[in-house]
């Protein structure tokens, strides 16, 4: 009975793959990955379900997969969600200490936190998260804990970032019709952040971008915690749809030839140079120039860079980037895109790699999988925190509580 | 500017009082008429224009002016607007009289039939020659009701783009973003007057209501003169507490305005907020911001009113208009020749879209060479010329390709920008 909870599922649904990571987290807390499931995304257009039905079918699909492999039964997954229509911004909270010796306790810290979670949204929104960022003690920066510390005035900052509610129900109900319990959802960009940096990078400043089919997240990190997240409802499916577009070429075809023949750039041998495509019957049906093939790729995939870029800046974290920015999603497999983000971003790109976990190592380390893997990671983080902190009794009573919940 | 000197003298002293005559020409435009005056806007004086005796005895304008002769034996014009157009110009006199003492004269109409199309321009023109700014507000018939009133209407738009200061014209077409299935042919076209009249009254409330920030006349008639060739109009309303934030994303998402793509293309802007007594500063600020935003190189103007009536409601008017840089004011007036009519009906159709195609190419060209085109262009032959409207028919489906896949999602739009266009179309390079 206890074993379950140790078992901890990631599910995406994404534009083009659902894919659902399952992993074991032990009892002296290293985490392992014992079990992957994946199904192509059929019901998804930008990371919004469209079609309910045909994702479910789906999502069983790829939780199926998953369970065969890990040999569990699956209960609960940490849901990863996207779309254009979250956003991110920081709040900062005020709280005066008001005890005698001006010493800031631990109820000051939970005060503050309070005041800076408060947050004047319309109705229809949902704060997926409200993540913690530094405190200030008198107005002195960068301080993780203030307990114990001497000041008048303790404030801090909290990266809201909030979505759609009825838009972020619809992957939950998927979810939920397939009797799976939701523990959390986790914005996808957090989860592929998680999954690729180490503390090291997230300390020194580093830029997560997820390019996925239908959208592309991206995080900053500095200093050990996140300034700042987005979504742009632009992805891989664009740069097919744009090919199909402008090579005349059915939608399939371009999805083939995006794969086969695609860069992120337009290097100068390439002039002149041609593909032919045959069709069902191994007979030349069309020559397509590769220069426009690149071209037209290069322009979206310069753009959703730029796109990054301008609203990095508008944050104004750009300078905080030191480490560099890492590539993940299906985009990052792209000849070249790094060369191109370097050039657009000024700032050292490269892919990254799902490291500092453990188990089924070959068929993990792609970029793909960054974000169901960082789900898992999230989800175990959470659950040692519960472990960590409730007492024996109150561990408990949520253990019986969620088996009366799932039944 | 200087023709229009008289009339900004004539306006100046009464410049709260600025006499507005409405006048509906033919039966949809009596109609749409009879709307406003039942809605109660004060302070216009309203004139029914027609050739039949029925829809005008019916009216409850106070002015009536029944264009007749022996010929028509009380039946109307039959659909034909040159009989109209003969009828007002014999009526011109009478119209000139009608049209005497204002300072601005709404014309509304419905095109593509035979009062409405032939009678508009003309009683435009009496509007000038009687000193006052007119402003017309057409719909063109929806494509089911026949190619030929299609064709009727886009000639009597020509002819009131030539004649009147400013056209606001409404497709029927478009209309049907806006309604669903079960929506019901009368609904339909009380939805068509109701925002025809919405956006008249959105003028008049500009000019005529005590406001928080006043608009000048003047500034208004400097606005729209010349620019009468694309306007579009949206209007939006929110209640509550968010009102102000509400509005503009309605506005955004109004399917008039494309999406917001039609206001990063417009050149000139025109916004009338209306709020009750509880209407901030910080509120008209936050919408005026977040449209600027939008059309950062447009020229606008603004105006908020207060409205007793309009306790926690904020209403937004917004007309947008775009100077056609293809084709300038000369040849405007002289197009309205059979072929061009073809392809003015599939510019107009695709306007909202026109942007992914054929925005970026235009300013690149040196002023001489444009010159040079467009010489070419007006004089050419009709063959030439029906050789062009051939050329602008094929993109009709090609632009329906554009989104592909996404055509049925929610579009991703980004400071104006549909990024679901393919970047190459939207930058204007050139595959070749």
């Amino acid at each position: 009975m206890f074993e379950t909870s140790s078992i901890i599922v990631g599910l995406e649904v994404g534009t083009s793959k659902v894919c659902a990571v399952v992993g074991d987290l032990s009892d002296d807390g290293a985490l392992n990955i014992v079990g992957l499931g994946q199904a192509r995304s059929r019901g998804v257009r930008k990371g919004e379900i469209a079609d309910p039905s045909v994702a479910e079918e789906d999502v069983r699909q790829a939780i199926v997969e998953a369970e065969q492999m890990a040999d569990v039964e699956i209960r609960s997954v940490y849901l990863g969600v996207t779309g254009g229509h979250l956003r991110g911004f920081n709040n900062r909270g005020v709280h005066p200490v008001v005890s005698a010796d001006r010493e800031i306790s631990e109820e000051d810290v939970q005060d503050v936190i309070k005041n800076a979670k408060t947050i004047n949204l319309p109705a229809e929104n949902h704060v997926v998260h409200a993540i913690r960022q530094h405190f200030l003690v008198d107005g002195q920066d960068g301080i993780t804990n203030p307990v114990g510390m001497l000041g008048a005035r303790v404030e801090v900052d909290v990266h809201v970032f909030h979505g759609n509610l009825n838009r972020l129900q619809n992957a939950i109900r998927t979810a939920k019709g397939l009797q799976l319990e939701v523990d959390d959802i986790v914005f996808n960009g957090l989860a592929s952040s998680l999954a690729l940096l180490t503390n090291e990078q997230k300390e020194l400043g580093s830029l997560v971008i997820d390019i996925g089919g239908g959208t592309t997240e991206y995080v900053v990190y500095a200093n050990g915690i996140i300034k700042h997240m987005g979504v742009l409802a632009v992805g891989g499916d664009h740069v097919s749809n744009d090919l199909a577009y402008g090579l005349k070429v059915p939608l399939s075809r371009a999805e083939q030839l995006k794969l086969e023949h695609g860069t992120a750039s337009v290097d100068e041998g390439v002039k002149g140079q041609t593909v032919t495509i045959s069709n069902d019957l191994g007979l030349p049906f069309k020559i397509i120039n590769l220069e426009h093939l690149r071209r037209i790729m290069a322009l979206r995939l310069e753009e959703i860079f730029q796109l990054i870029g301008q609203d990095l800046e508008q944050a104004g974290v750009l300078d905080y980037i030191r480490a560099g920015a890492f590539l993940c999603g299906g985009g990052s497999r792209i000849p070249q895109v790094a060369r191109l983000a370097e050039q657009i971003l000024q700032v050292q790109v490269s892919v990254g790699q799902t490291n500092s976990i453990s188990g089924l190592k070959s068929a993990l380390d792609q970029p793909e999988f960054a974000t169901g893997i960082g789900l898992v990671k999230f989800g175990s983080f959470q659950q040692r925190k519960r472990v960590g902190k409730g007492s024996l009794a109150a561990g408990l009573k949520t253990t019986i509580g969620q088996i009366f919940k799932r039944s | 500017m200087e023709q229009n000197s008289p009339t900004q003298k004539a306006i100046k002293p009464l410049q709260n009082s600025l006499l507005i005559k409405v006048f509906g020409v033919g039966n949809a435009g009596i109609s749409v008429m009879e709307w406003m005056i039942r809605n109660g806007i004060s302070g216009a004086e309203f004139a029914a224009v027609n050739t039949e005796t029925r829809s005008v005895a019916e009216s409850s304008a106070a002015k009536k002016l029944h264009l007749e002769t022996k010929l028509l034996r009380e039946l109307g014009t039959g659909g034909d607007p040159e009989i109209g157009q003969a009828l007002a110009e014999e009526h011109l006199p009478e119209l000139r009289a009608a049209c005497e003492g204002a300072g601005m004269v709404f014309i509304v109409a419905g095109l593509g039939g035979g009062a409405g199309t032939g009678i508009s321009p003309v009683l435009a023109r009496a509007a000038k020659e009687a000193g006052a700014l007119a402003l017309a507000f057409v719909t063109t018939p929806f494509a089911c009701e026949g190619g030929r009133r299609q064709r009727l209407a886009q000639h009597g738009l020509e002819a009131l783009k030539a004649a009147a200061d400013g056209v606001v014209c409404l497709p029927n077409q478009k209309v049907f973003k806006l309604i669903d299935e079960n929506t019901s042919v009368l609904e339909t076209f009380k939805i068509t007057g109701g925002m025809l009249a919405e956006a008249m009254c959105g003028v008049w409330r500009l000019l005529a209501q005590p406001g928080l920030i006043e608009i000048h006349f003047a500034d208004l008639s400097a606005l729209i003169r010349e620019r009468h060739s694309e306007s579009f109009f949206a209007v939006a309303e929110a209640m509550g507490p968010t009102r102000s934030r509400d509005v503009v994303d309605k506005l955004l998402a109004h399917p008039m305005l494309d999406d917001g793509q039609v206001l990063t293309e417009s050149d000139a802007l025109l916004v009338s907020l209306t709020g009750g007594p509880d209407l901030t500063m910080a509120e008209v600020n936050r919408v005026m911001e977040r449209l600027n935003r939008h059309c950062e190189h447009a020229q606008a103007i603004m105006g908020a009113a207060i409205d007793e009536s309009f306790r926690d409601r904020l209403t937004v008017t917004l007309i947008a208009a775009r100077k056609v840089l293809e084709r300038p004011e000369a040849e405007g007036k002289m197009a309205s020749s059979q072929e061009d009519l073809d392809t003015q009906l599939l510019t107009r159709m695709t306007v909202g879209r026109r942007g992914s195609r054929f925005v970026p190419p235009p300013p690149s060209l040196p002023q001489d060479k444009m010159e040079q085109l467009l010489a070419r262009q007006g004089t050419g032959s009709g063959r030439g010329r029906r050789g062009a409207s051939k050329l602008k028919q094929t993109q009709l489906p090609l632009e329906i390709v554009a989104k592909g896949r996404f055509d049925k999602s929610e579009p991703t739009i980004l400071r104006g920008e549909d990024l679901d266009v393919p970047t190459y179309l939207r930058r204007g390079v050139a595959l070749n």
